[in-house]
């Protein structure tokens, strides 16, 4: 469905010192400096697959999404989404695709959410029955059917971006590119529109690329990841298998039935917070079945979890790792660019 | 983006803009006050020429004009730039060109869904008009008449692509609010809007005959009120469409270089 080879994207932008000199200086003579947001990055998504994309602030995520979708043109390489060249942005192409930014609405703001569908029918000319049927679904999905009757400046936050997904659906696209689809919303709104996106990628088949600071979101919706950092693809494979590689660690909640001293501990694990009742242990995925039982014959343990690290932590570990040393990092875990995920 | 899919979905887009237009009462009432000023140079200019005519301009011929350039300006109007400078710089253009469909038809669109609440405006005016001027301060020659509406479409055109202009401007600038506050310093006095052009100095007027303002107002009220021949508005008007014609080539080089620009930084 989607086919990106040796991507490249280049800006050039204009860069001066703060101080009024400098001002006046670059009013005159403008100094330019090339920023590769996007370099040299392959993949390949099948159709249907749920991928995530992840990386730090500027990383270029947001600039591949936009290059996928059509809206930035690429400095080099080849993207193809269901055989068209996005940059061209044919009818065909658009009506199979819809980007969805959270930072941006795409809603009429003086008028009720279902002013757009109707609008969006018309642009999209999806036929009356088709659109009666998909908004039906969709509000009853999304729980809106309401909602849609009150002009959209009266919405919050999460209510208008429910309607945004709607109305981005109205026309069923094939491939769905949500950009922090959730930013902003509270945790229960959260799993709403992460449970809705789910269900549309399932009833549909539709293929989704998704970028999100939340990890859950990645985590509920995305079987596969695909990591960038400085431009650069670092990791494309599955979430597990990049946990796994990154912190191949456990993590071991004790709850005690009365306090314990931190000396017990020794030999069980990395402490990552202890206190007294409770202690939190990150152990070795190969000795957790060694500590488990060791601290269940030695400790009063009334309680016990094993979990995986938060992956907060685990991407955060691996962006330290691409800021520590230049260029890919995790490379191990990168796949060779054309094989895609099953 | 074809024309097709552009026509087929313009009536849901005036629509959308009609509903848009009547969605806020309070701002329809203060955007009404704030296209009053004809009425105000009306008033002015009435009570200058209380002792003596003003050119061909005497009290009731000052009255037909300023409320023929009061209907004019409310037919004819565009804020298209305000939106266009809005969305470049919010980056929510985006999602216009994600659309199939042209963005410019879009606002186009907007612009013509305008129109009838403007009519709720201009209609009691021009019927007051009547009333108060008499039928004989309005041309009376029927084809000067068949070409008023011709030179109205003008003059809408070269208003709707000059805010394409300028809004495109902001795919280059910071901002291109500025650039239609100074288009809007020449076109205040030299489009007609406050001064017939006919009272201008004679030097100044034959430069006017040149440039685009007075083609956006001046042009249809001078059709309105018997300021021109059949043969004067045959000749003006072949300018006027010259300057449709020239201000639509600039309006496509600009979108077209603008967009590329959009799509090499994003939105």
């Amino acid at each position: 469905m989607i086919r990106v080879r040796d991507l490249r994207k280049h800006y050039r932008v204009h860069e001066r010192a703060p101080g009024v000199a400098s001002a006046m200086r670059s009013f005159f003579h403008r100094r330019y400096k090339e920023i590769a947001a996007v370099d040299g990055v392959d993949f390949d998504i099948g159709a249907g697959e749920r991928v995530g994309f992840l990386g730090p602030n500027g990383a270029g995520k947001t600039t591949t999404l936009k290059v996928l979708s059509g809206l930035l043109h690429p400095t080099g390489g080849e993207v193809r989404v269901d055989g068209h060249e996005p940059r061209k942005r044919e009818d065909a192409f658009l009506k199979k695709i819809m980007l969805v930014l959270g930072q941006k609405q795409q809603l009429l703001w003086d008028l009720p959410p279902s002013e757009t569908f109707e609008l969006n029918r018309a642009i999209y000319d999806v036929p009356r029955p088709q659109f009666e049927a998909t908004v039906r679904e969709l509000t009853e999905l999304l729980e809106i059917k309401e909602l849609v009757k009150r002009p959209a400046r009266t919405l919050s936050l999460g209510e208008r971006m429910k309607c945004e997904l709607c109305s981005s659906l109205i026309h069923r696209p094939k491939v769905l590119f949500l950009d922090e689809p959730t930013i902003g919303l509270d945790v229960s709104m959260q799993a709403t529109v992460r449970d809705f996106v789910k269900r549309y990628n399932e009833r549909y088949g539709a293929t989704l690329v998704l970028t999100s600071h939340y990890m859950e979101d990645v985590a509920q919706l995305c079987p596969r990841v695909i990591v960038i950092d400085k431009g650069k693809l670092v990791y494309d494979g599955t979430l597990d298998d990049l946990v796994t590689r990154i912190r191949p660690d456990r993590r071991v909640i004790l709850r005690f039935s009365r306090p314990v001293d931190a000396a017990d501990l020794v030999g069980l694990g990395r402490v990552v917070r202890h206190g007294g009742v409770q202690t939190v242990l990150d152990v070795h995925k190969d000795e957790v079945n060694g500590v488990v039982a060791r601290a269940l014959a030695q400790l009063p343990v009334s309680d016990l979890t094993v979990e995986s690290p938060p992956l907060e932590e685990v991407m955060g570990e691996l962006f330290a790792r691409g800021r520590a040393a230049p260029g890919p990092t995790a490379d191990e875990g990168a796949r060779p660019p054309g094989e895609t995920a099953s | 983006m074809s024309l097709r899919a552009t026509v087929r979905a313009l009536p849901a887009l005036l629509r959308a803009g009609v509903a848009e237009a009547v969605a806020y009462r309070a701002e329809m009432l203060v955007w009404v006050l704030a296209t009053t000023m004809p009425l105000v140079m009306l008033a002015l200019w009435t009570s200058a020429a209380q002792n003596a005519p003003i050119g061909r301009y005497g009290e009731r011929q000052f009255v037909a004009y300023f409320l023929a350039t009061f209907i004019v300006r409310q037919l004819t109007g565009s804020w298209a730039f305000w939106d266009i400078n809005f969305e470049i710089r919010n980056g929510t253009l985006a999602m216009r060109l994600l659309r199939p469909v042209h963005p410019l038809f879009a606002y186009a669109a907007d612009s013509v869904a305008s129109l009838p609440m403007r009519m709720v405006v201009s209609l009691p005016v021009a019927a007051v008009a009547l009333a108060v001027v008499g039928r004989q301060e309005l041309t009376q020659d029927p084809v000067v008449w068949l070409l008023w509406p011709v030179s109205l479409a003008g003059a809408w055109l070269i208003t709707l692509f000059v805010n394409f202009i300028v809004g495109c401007a902001a795919f280059f600038l910071e901002s291109s609010t500025k650039l239609m506050d100074a288009w809007g310093i020449f076109f205040f006095v030299l489009s007609g809007y406050l001064i017939p052009i006919d009272l201008l100095p004679g030097r100044l007027a034959a430069i006017v005959d040149w440039l685009p303002f007075r083609y956006q107002i001046g042009l249809p009220v001078e059709l309105m009120t018997h300021g021109r021949s059949r043969e004067e508005a045959i000749a003006l008007l072949s300018r006027q469409w010259a300057w449709v014609a020239v201000t639509f080539g600039v309006t496509v080089v600009s979108w077209r270089r603008g967009v590329r620009r959009f799509e090499s930084y994003g939105g």
